[in-house]
């Protein structure tokens, strides 16, 4: 379970994130939707502890994300936007490094490792360096890092970006088994058709502020369209620019 | 203590599978040295030896006028060979290279000598030019020999015993040692060793900071719930042990190269043996940290990885930079320069290839306030690793 409440983020003079709440409950997908630039990212990264919030809070079961983040970091599985691998390591090796970095055991590092890379369809490629791996086996390899300790809660930062077809419904595939696991899975995109086709929630962030925070039937009630495409623009304008 | 080990153990895998980058920093900079060394030596042999033994061609511009000062040359083993054709011709010559030296003896020099008026006679040579400058000098001196026979058979002709042109008798003393001798010129190893230490772990260094952002995989790493100063210590651990690796690569190369250089011919016996080898080892080993956190400091500034190489290349000069200093002014060690870090370690060792006994005290102050620093340096990278700035 993941709890944002009224969070700020400013680089500079660009104020990223202004005020965004929202909850990501568990055994629920949570969609995070935004155009580019709307401070979905930032907040990802406040949540996965690599930034600081310069005011609000958000915690990760009940672990605050600036104060314990060692905690809070303890319950989340991350997946940074465009996230790279070691390309002098194999597939394997990388998600293993990953496993023993989150505290694993040498004897459990190499069942859990096992079972990531079966879960995941890995085994084909796990035994070979990373170099030149297509965009698609590098978002397998890089999810299987991000859950290879077994988190409770999953973030994913625009995780279909640059996915075929095909590598785009498996990962559907495994966001839905997650879910069905009781975890709380959070992904950000800015394709509407996608997270609506996925999420139980859906929280639409335009111009560092929160639109709408609703099921999809929610917000198509809400802005009055039918089409989703439509709702989601109309969503974004009702966020007024700084 | 275990996300350390991981770091470390994962580092050091990584860096032995990127051969190309390994190679580079593995095999140039310790190999560098030696080899450019070993180049730079034999060539100045080779030129002072030849200098002695072969005989010199010189062009004389009238030898005809000077019979008696031809023949006094070839006894200094000058040959005279046909000069230009006149003065002008022999200054264009020297000007363009065709002649180092060139004599120019005037048709006036036979009848000046007989009036014992000073007898004109002209040297021409390119004194910019240190090859030929030798050469000039070898004449000159040749012509200053023969001017004290002349001097000697006149005052001999008038009752004087020549001697009496001689008030001096100059004994110069040499008290240097063959080790002495050649810590002058090995003095300029401490430079490669620096050079080499640096550049063994220059890739790790950058790849801590700029190129672990670069390759994206700076953010899944900080998301994991490690520490991020056990990441950074691991890092610079890794980063340590590649550039002690090529520490000990070159010193062995130079100590390897060394034996092939024919140093006696020049009076040079360096003492760098197999115990002088491990005693520069661990006195340079604190310098490592220095290196490596100083290395990764200035990395972790910068926003790409080229920038990165870029910056590192001037912190690759900035240890040598006292070195250089104190080698121009030929200042002899003193306790504050143990102070710092890379002159202190260059003083020892040039200590040490002399064969004089080691200041235990200089020892001391060296290891101390070099790891000192380094530990500070240490601790900066950690602080500046936990900035949010350093996602970039």
């Amino acid at each position: 379970m993941i709890t944002v409440n009224d969070i700020y983020k400013s680089f500079g003079k660009v104020k990223a994130v202004r005020g965004v709440s929202f909850d990501a409950p568990d055994g629920k997908i949570t969609g995070l939707l935004g155009p580019n630039g709307a401070g979905k990212s930032t907040t990802l990264r406040v949540l996965y502890t690599v930034l600081k919030p310069d005011s609000g809070s958000a915690n990760i079961d009940g672990a605050d994300v600036a104060t314990d983040s060692l905690a809070a970091r303890e319950k989340i599985g991350a997946l940074p936007h465009g996230a790279g691998l070691y390309p002098h390591l194999t597939a394997r090796e990388n998600i293993a490094y990953f496993a023993r970095l989150c505290g694993l055991d040498r004897s459990e590092v190499d069942d859990r490792v096992n079972q990531i890379v079966k879960l995941l369809e890995i085994g084909e490629f796990a035994e070979r360096r990373t170099k030149g791996f297509s965009q698609g086996q590098r978002t397998k390899v890089s999810l299987a890092r991000a859950l290879v300790h077994d988190p409770q809660n999953i973030i994913l930062d625009e995780p279909t970006n640059g996915l075929d077809v095909m590598a785009t419904r498996s990962l559907r595939e495994l966001i839905l088994k997650l879910k069905d696991d009781g975890r709380c899975v959070l992904f950000s995109s800015h394709v509407m058709q996608e997270v609506a086709a996925l999420c139980d929630d859906i929280c639409i962030i335009a111009h560092g502020r929160v639109a709408i925070d609703d099921s999809i039937e929610g917000i198509r009630e809400r802005t009055g369209c039918d089409d989703i495409e439509d709702a989601f623009v109309q969503a974004i304008h009702m966020v007024e620019p700084e | 203590m275990g996300t350390l080990l991981t770091v470390f153990l994962k580092e050091v895998l990584d860096n032995f599978r990127d051969r190309r980058t390994l190679g580079s920093a593995l095999l140039m900079g310790p190999i560098f040295g030696p080899v450019l060394f070993a180049f730079v030596i034999n060539l100045s042999i080779e030129r002072s030896l030849e200098s002695a033994e072969t005989t010199l061609k010189l062009p004389v511009i009238g030898q005809e006028y000077a019979p008696n000062l031809v023949s006094f040359l070839r006894s200094r083993n000058i040959d005279a060979i046909d000069g230009p054709a006149d003065t002008a011709a022999a200054m264009e010559a020297v000007k363009v290279g065709t002649h180092d030296v060139v004599l120019v003896i005037p048709e006036a020099f036979g009848e000046q000598l007989g009036e014992m008026i000073p007898a004109r006679i002209a040297l021409i040579s390119d004194q910019a030019n240190s090859d030929a400058d030798r050469d000039a000098r070898r004449a000159r001196n040749a012509l200053l020999a023969y001017q004290q026979v002349l001097a000697g058979t006149r005052v001999i002709a008038r009752g004087i015993n020549p001697r009496a042109l001689q008030p001096l008798n100059i004994d110069q003393v040499d008290v240097s040692t063959p080790s002495g001798r050649s810590a002058m010129l090995l003095g300029m190893m401490s430079y490669f060793f620096v050079f080499a230490a640096l550049m063994g772990g220059m890739y790790l260094a950058i790849d801590t900071t700029a190129g672990e952002r670069e390759r994206g995989s700076l953010e899944p790493l900080l998301s994991l719930p490690v520490t991020r100063d056990q990441l950074i210590y691991g890092k610079i651990a890794a980063t340590c042990l590649f550039m002690t690796l090529s520490l000990m690569l070159s010193l062995s190369a130079f100590y390897v190269a060394l034996k092939f250089m024919p140093l006696e011919q020049l009076g040079m016996t360096p003492n760098f043996g197999p115990s002088v080898v491990l005693a520069a080892l661990a006195i340079f080993l604190p310098f490592i940290l220095v290196g490596a956190a100083l290395m990764t400091l200035v990395a972790s500034f910068t926003k790409s990885y080229r920038e990165a190489q870029t910056w590192l290349s001037v912190v690759l000069i900035a240890p040598t930079m006292p070195i250089l200093i104190v080698s121009i002014l030929t200042l002899r060690p003193r306790t504050e320069f143990m102070f710092i870090p890379s002159l202190s370690q260059h003083l020892l060792l040039v200590d040490m290839v002399k064969n004089e006994p080691i200041n235990g005290l200089h020892v001391a102050i060296s290891v101390a306030s070099t790891l000192v620093i380094g530990i500070i340096l240490t601790w900066a990278c950690a602080r500046l690793y936990r900035r949010e700035g350093l996602l970039g």
